[in-house]
């Protein structure tokens, strides 16, 4: 006789889980929820922003800085393009940059801060020394540094770079983290059964911290977007196609911080960024409710 | 005999607490009804979830505000007479009654010192506190307390709390619960993880305190010999009532409860032969989801129809034995020992 | 004559926190067979603990070994290390951490199954892991199997503790406190449950406890290890140990405990002893650990002597100068002051080379 054949489904399929969740979230966490809409709204808008306006707004002479209107909602340029249209272009790299800065930075971050942890001892001293090396760095300058020497041109190459600057605060948050969990019976237990330091890591320690993860790489996905509009900002990457940092620096040096008819023009892309890391926020604290199966139930 | 034991110190009367969160309502106390004359124990005693320390925190006006005491008197007389009931009492009535009239030592008293103040800094700011300014007098009684639970006055009271063991903070901790000669004094655990010997020592202490000074007690406890050792009665609870109420030797000789023959059963005695062990099948009940009729009888091998529909009420089943069970006649308990090695897996 | 299961022999395991050396456990000695029990008695900070995680190979002894089937597990290849480690599985005490919160019963119990190849497939698993909690009374355990841990009493997560310890075969269990934060209504049952599991399973029991009442109902038949300051001063059948102890210290214990029962526990109300106050680890009284606190010190000996751990009879060993010397006159004596200390500490020396 098979017991399995007997026994409930196991668990509610992954799709059902999430339904389930939104639900819960839509009842009962109204920001939450609006900042995932948000946050896919965002994100919609990257990937598929430049299928909804295919064409860059085009330079017109006769309309530059013009107040809003029905045509250009949120006004035009030093050189006459529509503003609305940039903002909506905007994003793409930006977020693109961000997510896989944040990707690459939470991943080396998660590895060597969880293995660090685990093994302890030589292992644990070299990741330290050089988490303090790159944390001593300071960031910001050196990114300066070496626009001068590489051109920052690709988006992966910036995503390269400011993801192997910014892990090591997420490491040292990691490793405290698993050095906690790893004292946890239930680890010693499943040291005792003898599982793999893969599973003890990956099954038993690394999900009991996800909603922390999803959080600091939230918080990863902002700081990489801070980094790049600076460095638009400041004109240390080439000023080449559209973004939210090009934007902002155009704005600046091309004067429309000048003219009132031209607040929207400067305020859209710093209230896009701004929302954008509000919705973020919002929508990944919202998640905790998804990973932890007592919240998940009631 | 100090004071007449006609006029009971504490009457509890149908006392109904209840929680109110997000999980909706949960009834952590349902009718409890006793009295407590002056100079004598009470244990109360129960499983984790049974409303004991919830009972505990009532009669000291200590509840948490997402705690309603729905129905009920806690009534209290004062030495002078008068009766007051402690569940109308205000902020600042509250403030007065307890430590003055009413102490309660909690499981917790490890960390009830603050860390950074000397015990005398302490004991002064209680004092000073309930209107004793008299350094020298608080000094006299402090002293005379601390030597009672065996500890060295001078060296305890300049101390900080982290040099003092858990057992002498404990011990600190019941001598400054009498600093102002309340009448009732509640313990909640007041042994629980403390080292045997340690315990052993408590124990010896509190009996000599009462002794000494005569106070009324009630301790809560899980611990069956910790109420074998002090109590002059003993009250089972269960599911937030009262099941069992007897005399000490009564309750554990002839209990008439099978709750409270089933815990006496799961309690084997250390010394002497190997005895009989069985535990009470199936688990206690959530409060928030109580079985209808008698909340024991999903447990219960005297269980019938008749307990599973209606819910007995707490009755007299002989001198000052009170029983909350229909079949009350039926229990008995037999402490038979067995030949090496042979318990029964019952 | 075949190796015993499990051998401890003269393991000593000193932590350092801070500038302080703190001597958890000194010199300890004990073995196992299948099917044994023992018992370790101790109260806080005597050190049970921290010697049930050596037998289970879990934390590395200061100095001594640690022998599985004849073999020092410390100096086994990998291999042979991890089927050491599976071959002794420990039970915690707080039934709140030892389950991971996010993990199903069924997650918790295949892992295992898996890994070890146990099963041959995920269906095989389930399969095997419902018929261990039928083991461990948790029935029917399709009811279990997708429950997590907070949806389960502290009773249950116990049972599904002991059952995920049961999924790679055991030979032996280290149960640390495995009953001692369970409701009292509940205790028992768990304990028939290991009870059964010993007798059906011939599985060895290495149980840690504060509580007597719990020892002595567990190990009956079994032995009990009286532990005081990370030493065994006191070894031998539970019923003779309990029926009368020979060290000063078991016996303030035994008179101490209160007794589920008025008349019996109001006569004992005495306490055995000349100091309340238990010394630190890190700062251990010469000689004996337990002179200060006992009633029968003898200036000059026990203060400046080491009680070792000797045989009283067959069965039964203590560390005491008094009971050596009332047991065998005055010549046991003689022969200790032959033996000072320094013997040991060679020993000692070589076990770590």
């Amino acid at each position: 006789m098979s017991v399995h054949n007997t026994l409930p489904r196991r668990q509610r399929s992954v799709l059902g889980l999430v339904a389930a969740w939104l639900a819960d979230l839509f009842r009962h966490d109204k920001a939450g929820f609006l900042g995932l809409v948000s946050v896919v709204f965002f994100v919609g808008l990257a990937v598929l922003g430049p299928l909804v306006v295919p064409e860059p707004g085009k330079p017109d002479v006769t309309k530059i800085y013009q107040p809003p209107s029905l045509e250009h909602p949120l006004g035009t340029d030093y050189e006459g393009r529509d503003v609305l249209t940039q903002v909506l272009r905007g994003g793409r790299s930006i977020i693109l940059v961000a997510v896989l800065a944040a990707l690459l930075s939470t991943a080396i971050a998660i590895t060597f801060g969880s293995l660090a942890a685990y093994l302890g001892g030589a292992v644990d001293s070299v990741t330290g020394l050089v988490t303090d090396v790159v944390l001593t760095v300071p960031q910001f300058p050196l990114l300066v540094v070496l626009s001068a020497f590489v051109k920052l041109d690709r988006p992966w190459l910036l995503a390269l770079l400011i993801g192997l600057l910014s892990w090591p605060t997420l490491l040292r948050a990691v490793r405290a983290q698993v050095l906690s969990l790893k004292e946890r019976e239930y680890v010693e237990a499943a040291r005792a059964l003898g599982l793999s330091t893969f599973h003890i890591l990956f099954r038993e320690i690394l999900p009991n911290m996800a909603p922390y993860i999803v959080m600091s790489f939230t918080i990863g996905v902002t700081a990489a977007m801070y980094a790049q509009v600076g460095l638009y900002f400041l004109g240390l990457a080439p000023l080449a196609g559209e973004n939210w940092g090009i934007m902002l620096n155009l704005a600046w040096i091309r004067g429309a911080i000048f003219f009132k008819n031209s607040v929207l023009y400067i305020l859209a892309p710093v209230l896009a960024i701004a929302l954008l890391q509000l919705s973020l926020v919002t929508a990944a604290r919202s998640l905790e409710g998804l990973f932890n199966p007592r919240l998940r139930e009631s | 005999m100090r004071r007449s034991l006609n006029e009971p110190v504490l009457s509890v009367r149908d006392l109904v607490i209840q929680y109110e969160g997000a999980g909706g309502v949960v009834q952590a106390v349902r009718g409890v009804h006793f009295d407590l004359a002056p100079d004598e124990s009470l244990a109360v005693i129960g499983e984790s979830g049974c409303g004991k320390t919830t009972l505990g925190l009532a009669l000291m006006g200590l509840l948490p505000k997402s705690a309603r005491i729905v129905a009920g008197q806690i009534l209290y007389r004062t030495r002078d007479g008068r009766v007051t009931d402690v569940v109308r009492l205000s902020g600042r009535e509250l403030r007065d009654f307890r430590w003055k009239e009413c102490a309660m030592v909690f499981q917790g008293a490890l960390n009830a010192f603050n860390p950074v103040l000397k015990i005398w800094d302490q004991v002064l700011d209680t004092a000073g506190a309930h209107g004793l300014h008299d350094r020298t007098r608080v000094r006299e009684q402090c002293e005379r307390l601390l030597r009672l639970v065996q500890l060295d006055p001078g060296r305890v009271l300049q101390s900080y709390p982290h040099e003092l063991s858990g057992g002498m903070r404990q011990r600190v901790m019941i001598a400054l619960s009498l600093l102002l000669e309340p009448r009732l004094v509640i313990y909640d655990e007041p042994t629980t993880a403390l080292d045997i010997l340690t315990q052993r020592a408590i124990i010896e202490v509190l009996r000599s305190l009462r002794q000494e000074l005569g106070f009324a007690m009630v301790f809560i406890s899980h611990d069956l010999p910790l109420a074998a050792e002090l109590a002059d009665r003993v009250a089972t609870m269960y599911a937030g009532r009262i099941v069992e109420l007897a005399p000490v030797r009564d309750l554990f000789y002839r209990p008439r409860h099978p709750y409270t023959r089933g815990l006496l059963r799961a309690v084997p005695p250390v010394s002497g032969p190997l005895t009989t062990v069985a535990s009470i099948p199936g688990s206690p009940p959530s409060l928030a989801e109580l079985p209808p009729g008698c909340s024991f009888a999903p447990r219960c091998e005297l269980a019938t129809d008749r307990c599973r529909s209606d819910d007995p009420p707490l009755c007299m089943v002989g001198a000052d034995h009170w029983s909350a069970c229909h079949y009350w006649s039926a229990v008995s308990l037999d402490r038979r020992t067995e030949r090496l090695g042979g318990a029964s897996h019952a | 004559m075949p190796e015993p299961l499990l051998e401890l022999h003269g393991v000593s395991v000193h932590f350092r926190r801070g500038r302080t050396l703190l001597r958890a456990v000194e010199e300890v000695s004990f073995c196992l067979e299948l099917g044994d029990v023992l018992c370790l008695v101790g109260e806080s900070g005597s050190g049970k603990t921290t010697l049930g995680r050596v037998a289970a190979g879990l934390l590395r002894p200061t100095s001594g070994s640690v022998r599985y089937r004849g073999q020092d597990v410390w100096h086994l290849p990998a291999n042979a290390f991890r089927s050491f480690r599976r071959a002794v599985q420990i039970v915690h005490q707080d039934p709140y951490a030892s389950l991971n919160p996010i993990r199903t019963v069924e997650d918790t119990l295949v892992a295992p199954l898996l890994h070890h190849r146990i099963a041959r497939n995920r269906v095989d698993a389930v399969e095997r892991a419902a018929r261990l909690l039928e083991l461990v009374d948790l029935v029917p355990p399709e009811q279990f199997l997708p429950k997590y841990p907070h949806q389960l009493s502290g009773g249950q997560r116990q049972r599904v503790s002991i059952a995920r310890a049961l999924t790679v075969g055991p030979e032996l269990i280290v149960a640390d406190e495995a009953t001692s934060m369970v409701d009292v209504s509940i205790r028992v049952s768990l304990l028939h449950t290991l009870r059964r599991l010993r007798e059906e399973l011939g599985v060895a029991f290495l149980f840690i406890t504060h509580d007597l009442a719990m020892a002595k109902y567990f190990a009956w038949q079994g032995r009990i290890a009286v532990l005081y300051l990370g030493r065994v001063v006191e070894l031998g059948p539970t019923p003779s140990v309990i029926g009368h102890p020979l060290h000063p210290y078991t016996q303030a214990l035994l008179a101490a405990i209160p007794e589920p029962d008025p008349d019996l526990t109001r006569q004992k109300a005495k306490l055995l002893l000349r100091s309340l106050d238990i010394p630190s680890l890190a700062n251990l009284p010469s000689g004996c650990p337990f002179h200060p606190r006992c009633l029968h010190f003898v200036a000059g000996l026990c203060d400046v002597e080491r009680p070792l751990l000797d045989a009283v009879d067959g069965q039964r060993a203590v560390a005491c100068h008094i009971v050596q010397q009332e047991r065998t006159g005055s010549d046991a004596l003689q022969s200790r002051r032959e033996a000072p200390t320094s013997g040991n500490d060679e020993r000692l020396s070589l076990e770590r080379g």
